[in-house]
């Protein structure tokens, strides 16, 4: 009980002093400073109309590459933590009652549509809302569906850490090429094109699709180890 | 209207960053205090994406339908920084929901007063 009551007053003045230093700030207002030069910068020099992706990938784009890496170190860590040796037995629970046949029917339904969505919206990251990560996460959410509605669906890990190794590499890879070619890692080497079409930016698109493939496969590795790991729990709990 | 968008939009990023923080100082299970942690980046992220807004802004995105009327655009570095902390936010989330398993499975339960040396 006392403790309830010193986590209250706690938040109360967490609160309170939140709620002063909010009401300081103004709302709405347009503050000068570094977004006025992105503003005009993203769609004359880069040719890129989402602001948000340009920022993400040409300006802040060795930001972007620590960001993909602190994902791989938590997909890896993750691995690590949670690694225990396999068993015979063990393709045949993933989740411990099978799903109802309208499910599975679905799921088949569903699934190659998840996935275009995903890369429709990591291809078209540079043009409108989205991107990469988004597309990513979205592809990832399609295998987690069939892993909870097949029981023995599995991923392969190993064409899942190849595709990885190789989206990074392509990263890194067209990085390498801007710091030969131009003058700063992640120059962008490429023709620009045209505000609004497909294919422009340079080298943003190409670098968002690698991201987005780098994310889908991390995100599937992660749900797949978690998944594998209540399986062989439960397999536990049922030999003892 | 401008006052009332501020007040609804702060007080809900505020609220949300402390019913993350009751969550995770109050509750036992670790699941749950877990989930308190992401509660609160959502709150951190609202927050964030509400200092960037300019008054009847669009979002930054030259459009055909934008390109040539002077319309005002929203800040877009707050939403580029907020993209980065969703992915680290995940990033957390996931390694620590790996620990809470593995203690899971040492101690066969996830309550913090039934794990010993963690009582508080």
């Amino acid at each position: 009980m006392i403790k309830k009551i010193i986590v209250l007053f706690i938040l109360v003045v967490v609160g309170i002093f939140l709620i002063e230093a909010f009401t300081k700030i103004p709302f709405g207002v347009k503050r000068s400073g570094v977004s006025d030069f992105y503003l005009i910068e993203s769609p004359q020099t880069n040719k890129v109309a989402n602001v948000v992706t340009s920022i993400v990938v040409n300006f802040r784009g060795f930001d972007t590459l620590g960001e993909v890496t602190v994902l791989f170190l938590a997909a890896t860590g993750l691995g690590s933590i949670l690694y225990r040796r396999r068993k015979k037995k063990f393709h045949e629970a993933r989740v411990k009652i099978a799903s109802s046949r309208i499910l599975q029917i679905g799921a088949q339904m569903i699934f190659p549509v998840v996935i275009l969505l995903g890369a429709y919206i990591f291809i078209h990251g540079h043009l409108t809302p989205g991107g990469g990560f988004q597309g990513g996460v979205i592809i990832a959410t399609g295998f987690l569906l069939l892993m909870i509605s097949y029981r023995g669906f599995s991923v392969n890990h190993r064409t899942i850490s190849w595709i990885e190794s190789l989206a990074g590499m392509t990263f890194v890879g067209f990085g390498l090429i801007g710091l030969i070619k131009g003058t700063t890692f992640l120059q962008n080497f490429l023709p620009t094109g045209e505000l609004n079409n497909l294919i422009s930016g340079g080298i943003i698109g190409i670098i968002y699709v690698a991201v987005g493939f780098k994310v889908a496969s991390e995100l599937t590795g992660a749900l797949d180890t978690f998944l594998l790991n209540n399986k062989q729990v439960t397999h536990l709990e049922d030999e003892e | 209207m401008n006052n009332f968008l501020s007040i609804s939009v702060y007080g809900s990023a505020i609220i949300l960053i402390l019913i993350g923080l009751y969550g995770v100082l109050a509750k036992k299970n670790l699941l749950k205090v877990v989930i308190g942690l992401s509660i609160v980046d959502s709150g951190l992220h609202l927050l964030f994406v509400a200092i960037g807004y300019v008054k009847d802004g669009t979002a930054p995105i030259f459009s055909p339908e934008v390109i040539g009327k002077n319309v005002q655009m929203v800040d877009p570095v707050p939403q580029a920084l907020v993209l980065t902390a969703i992915v680290i936010g995940f990033a957390v989330t996931a390694v620590a929901l790996s620990l809470v398993v593995r203690l899971y499975r040492h101690y066969n339960t996830a309550h913090i007063d039934e794990i010993k040396n963690l009582k508080w």
